[in-house]
């Protein structure tokens, strides 16, 4: 009985087992079934898309950045250019203690203080991941002892790169400008305009000047190397390349030696000075003094030589040609002149009887003219000559500031002149409605009387005034100005010639033309404000001088240049081009606080005209006589 | 005795299929290896050399009689006991975690001995008890298992204290639990999920979260289970070909020559590769399912059962694992994957399986 049922038992044990045997395998099957699902879904399913994250896990997308494109002035002569050095790159994520990095890489080669304050900004302006650069253009032996002691640091390495340089440094600093390091908003606009892709792997970009408003042709086009890569970023092998395209080079109008010679001319005077063939448009020289030297920029400048250059009295930052705005002083009477034949309001026979005191009709207001005791009998040739303030207080008040606003501005005063370069300024020609919206009050004849020698309101650039002057030396004819002459592609045949652009004609009668013309010879002859300009000289100069007044005088005060603080001293003009009677060149001259147009502006001019038009280099600049307070306009 | 004998007495007690099942995967791995070693001889070499030394022993167990089998339980279970205590006080610290005891000679992860030392002792146990099963004997059985798990898990290691406690619970279901309790227990688990997740240490609830969403962390924890994910579907139907796994060879795919490999081999022999693995794994369990069904003894089939699910359950884990869709513990691919203890103690169960099929006879006799 016992036995009976413990057989029973194991029996219906054996059974019970069994079943419990059955589900596992059943579980099993669950998980193996599970795990099929799985394996379809992930490599069948969405094999596509597996495939795709596969792919850019593996390849890597390389940009080959584009060699900058060249910049030569109108012979060939290297303004911008590139060359290959090393340098000394610190990369973030691999060095643990940078600063105690620094200090084992300054035994090996030098590390300036200046250059640990550049390598301090750009790391607080940097993104993660990015090696930084702590050190430029090695030497060939610091490269050496550095590559023998590589080991030590493992997140430094010396990579070989292109380096832009300037060769003419400070002289050409306002026309070519700069590149510097992509900054974010540079970034987010290189992506509003789509470029973002090609500026991959660039790190700089045109900051200023030539290289900035040429920026696409001189960039080129980011070629791709498509690698494999592994986990840890390193290529493995190389699946596809395109080539980059290196950027156009620009070839100048400029010539370098004419810019050199015009700079040096001004001494130490600040100033500037633009050049223009007036038959074309194309800048010959372009000049604002003092330059800064824009090497430095390239990989940032340090804070340091930042302040210095920033807060320095002289501002070589300010880009005089282009943007500074000064009042005209006489330099505004020839084209005076010429509104008031445009308008017949004076004959130019008529004349005018200079006391040297000019009042307004019923007004004991004194305007004085520059000359004590007035020129005596002047007509407009006369004015001219011996630029006459009292002539054309007269013949400004006759005309009235509606025509004289109406015709300066249509010979291109207080308009930008369109040159090839961003941040140009605009002058300014005062008229009713803009005293009325500026100042909220109505024109006053006397206004109109100073703004007839071009005190007053008037502002004009040297790069507008230089184009004015050009435009009156080609007898009305405007042609924009630019700096650039050709694009030449890196693949040769594509070259872009910038063709002459005429802007308009102002058809002005051949008869007034003529007599402006010739009073403005003889202002550079015997009788004439600036006979210093053409003395001794082979061809003609056809020029105006010009005083822009610093500070005001009061009524009746008499202004002493050696009783003033030279900073407060005028500011001197001359305008001119040359040879006069088939004009090559044209040309503004502005030297600031030097006094009077005549003595110090006049003798930068000659020395360009000398050497365009001769390939006469200038002598030394002390044989120069300059007289000053001697001689005024 | 001639050769032939002697070579039919060599393999008397060896089970042909299971051992041919077991030969297949053991060569997968090393065809695996090569190329997820970056077709280098190192690991599979050694891997070769594991594999040896782990089938002389699976051959010793084979040809031990069941009753010495029934003998060493206890001994081993203490043993073992004895050593995880020694862990919780003076064990090594690797990768933030205590699971290996320096002994001098060499260091050892007891965890691994455990894999059997647990369901022997419970498929001892419930040998000893088989006429008079009752409630309190499962409960006995229960703390049996527990004890052990809940010093591995303090250590922490997770993966091992679950495929021990899976290992346990085959037992404990096997023997015949009622349905009620694993219903209970089922339910008692799940409402102590949340006590769970409180005691659990942050990397295992990262781990956890990152299996809901592994883009959340893409470089960091979720990174295993993308780049995993990644290879595998990559793979495709037929696969990207032996060596030519890019994921793997460009070092995308973490720890490929252990937990991860069978991304490895999915990523290059794709989904039929995976259909053929699939089926060499179920061919392997279903003849652990049959020897167990005819095993002889209540203990044997205790035994058989819970090695065979087990075997089954580390498969899954794994591959659940690599493909997306349970949480990154570290367990292996069994037979597969790199590593000599866990090939031991795998081959040590097949041994027992083959023997408790070779030796029923005799006991029945």
């Amino acid at each position: 009985m016992n036995r009976r049922v413990e057989f029973k038992n194991h029996l219906r044990e054996i059974f019970h087992f069994q079943l419990r045997l059955v589900v596992g395998i059943g579980f099993v099957s669950v998980l193996m079934g599970i795990l099929l699902v799985r394996f379809i879904y992930l490599q069948a399913a969405r094999h596509t898309y597996y495939q795709t994250l596969s792919e850019s896990n593996r390849i890597a997308v390389v940009p080959i950045v584009p060699n900058r494109g060249l910049i030569l002035d109108r012979n060939g002569v290297v303004l911008a250019h590139n060359y290959s050095g090393y340098t000394l790159e610190i990369n973030q994520n691999k060095t643990t203690d940078i600063e105690a990095t620094i200090n084992d890489l300054s035994t090996l080669v030098t590390i300036t203080n200046k250059d640990r304050k550049r390598f301090k900004k750009l790391l607080s302006e940097s993104h993660n991941f990015e090696t930084l650069v702590i050190r430029n253009r090695l030497s060939d032996e610091e490269v050496a002892r550095f590559a023998a002691q590589q080991y030590r640091f493992p997140g430094v390495e010396i990579k070989a790169r292109l380096f832009r340089d300037y060769p003419f440094g400070d002289k050409t600093s306002h026309l070519i400008g700069y590149i510097g390091r992509i900054n974010d908003s540079e970034v987010s606009q290189l992506e509003e305009n789509d470029l973002a892709a090609n500026y991959r792997g660039t790190d700089y970009i045109g900051k200023t000047g030539l290289e900035q408003s040429y920026e696409t042709d001189l960039h080129g086009t980011t070629g791709i190397e498509q690698v494999e890569v592994d986990a840890g970023g390193r290529a493995v092998r190389m699946l596809a390349r395109t080539a980059p395209v290196s950027g156009n080079t620009l070839v100048l109008s400029i010539d370098a030696k004419l810019q050199e010679i015009a700079e040096q001319a001004f001494g130490n005077y600040r100033g500037a000075l633009v050049a223009i063939d007036p038959t074309t448009g194309e800048v010959l020289a372009f000049v604002s003094k003092p330059g800064y030297d824009p090497n430095p920029f390239i990989d940032g400048i340090d804070t340091q030589s930042w302040d210095e250059l920033n807060n320095s009295p002289d501002v070589p930052l300010n880009n005089r040609a282009l943007r500074g705005q000064y009042p005209p002083g006489s330099t505004i009477k020839p084209f005076m002149a010429l509104a008031g034949l445009n308008f017949h309001t004076r004959s130019p026979e008529q004349t005018i009887n200079d006391s040297g005191v000019y009042y307004l009709p019923g007004s004991s207001r004194q305007y004085r003219d520059w000359k004590p005791g007035g020129h005596g009998s002047v007509n407009m040739f006369k004015a001219i000559q011996m630029s006459c303030d009292t002539y054309f207080y007269g013949l400004a008040t006759e005309m009235g500031i509606d025509n004289i606003s109406n015709f300066l501005s249509r010979f291109g005063f207080g308009k930008k002149t369109g040159i090839d370069l961003e941040g140009e300024t605009s002058g300014l020609v005062p008229s009713q409605e803009w005293k009325m919206k500026r100042y909220q009050q109505i024109w006053y004849p006397g206004d109109t009387v100073s703004v007839g020698i071009g005190q007053g309101y008037n502002l004009v650039t040297p790069l507008q005034l230089a184009f004015v002057t050009a435009t009156l030396a080609n007898n009305g004819v405007a042609y924009k100005p630019h700096l650039v002459k050709e694009v030449q592609s890196s693949r040769s045949s594509e070259n872009r010639f910038i063709a002459k652009e005429p802007l308009y004609d102002l058809h002005i009668p051949p008869k007034d033309m003529d007599l402006v013309r010739r009073a403005m010879v003889a202002v550079t002859q015997a009788g004439g404000t600036a006979v210093f300009a053409s003395a001794g000289a082979t061809y003609q100069i056809a020029g105006k001088t010009g005083t822009a007044q610093v500070v005001a005088m009061k009524q009746g005060e008499k202004y002493d240049a050696s009783k003033i603080d030279e900073r407060h001293r005028d500011h001197a003009w001359f305008i001119a081009y040359a040879p006069a009677d088939h004009p090559r060149i044209a040309m503004a001259v502005l030297a600031e606080n030097g006094g009077h147009g005549g003595g110090t502006a006049a003798p930068i001019a000659r020395k360009v005209f000398d050497y365009y038009l001769l390939g006469k280099l200038p002598k030394p600049l002390a044989d120069v006589p300059i007289k000053k307070g001697s001689v005024h306009d | 005795m001639t050769k032939r004998q002697l070579w039919l007495a060599f393999i008397a007690h060896l089970d042909r299929q299971l051992l041919l099942g077991i030969a297949l995967l053991l060569l997968t791995s090393l065809l695996v290896l090569f190329s997820a070693d970056n077709a280098s001889w190192d690991r599979p070499l050694n891997q070769l050399r594991n594999i040896l030394v782990a089938l002389t022993l699976m051959w010793l167990m084979a040809n031990l009689p069941l009753h010495y089998l029934m003998r060493i339980a206890v001994p081993i279970y203490v043993v073992g006991m004895v050593l995880l205590i020694g862990v919780a006080l003076v064990g090594d610290i690797s990768h933030g975690a205590r699971r290996w005891l320096n002994l001098g000679v060499t260091t050892i992860q007891p965890s691994e001995l455990m894999k059997i030392g647990v369901p022997l002792m419970m498929a001892w146990y419930f040998e000893k008890h088989e006429a008079t099963l009752t409630l309190k004997n499962y409960f006995i059985a229960s703390i049996l298992l527990f004890m052990p798990i809940l010093l591995i898990a303090r250590q922490p290691d997770l993966g091992t204290s679950l495929l021990i406690s899976a290992s346990g619970f085959y037992v404990l279901f096997l023997a015949g639990l009622s349905w009620r309790v694993i219903g209970g227990l089922f339910v008692a688990a799940l409402a102590s999920a949340p006590v769970m997740w409180s005691m659990m240490h942050d990397y295992q609830r990262h781990r956890i979260m990152m299996l809901l969403d592994p883009s959340q962390d893409a470089l960091g924890n979720g990174y295993h289970t993308i780049q995993a994910s990644i290879a595998v579907g990559s793979g495709g139907i037929f696969g990207k070909g032996y060596l030519n796994g890019t994921q793997t060879h460009l070092d995308f795919l973490p720890e490929r020559t252990t937990d991860f490999i069978f991304a490895v081999y999915s990523e290059e022999f794709g989904l039929i590769g995976n259909l053929i693995l699939l089926a060499l794994y179920s061919f392997v369990i279903w003849r652990g399912f049959v020897i167990t069904s005819h095993a002889s003894t209540y203990f044997t089939r205790l035994m058989g059962g819970s090695i065979t699910l087990t075997f089954a359950t580390y498969a899954f884990v794994n591959m659940g694992m690599v493909s997306g869709i349970l949480p990154v513990v570290g367990v292996p691919l069994p037979l597969i994957s790199y590593g000599g203890t866990s090939m031991l103690t795998l081959l040590l169960g097949f041994g027992m399986l083959m023997s408790i099929e070779t030796h029923k006879k005799l006991v029945k006799s």
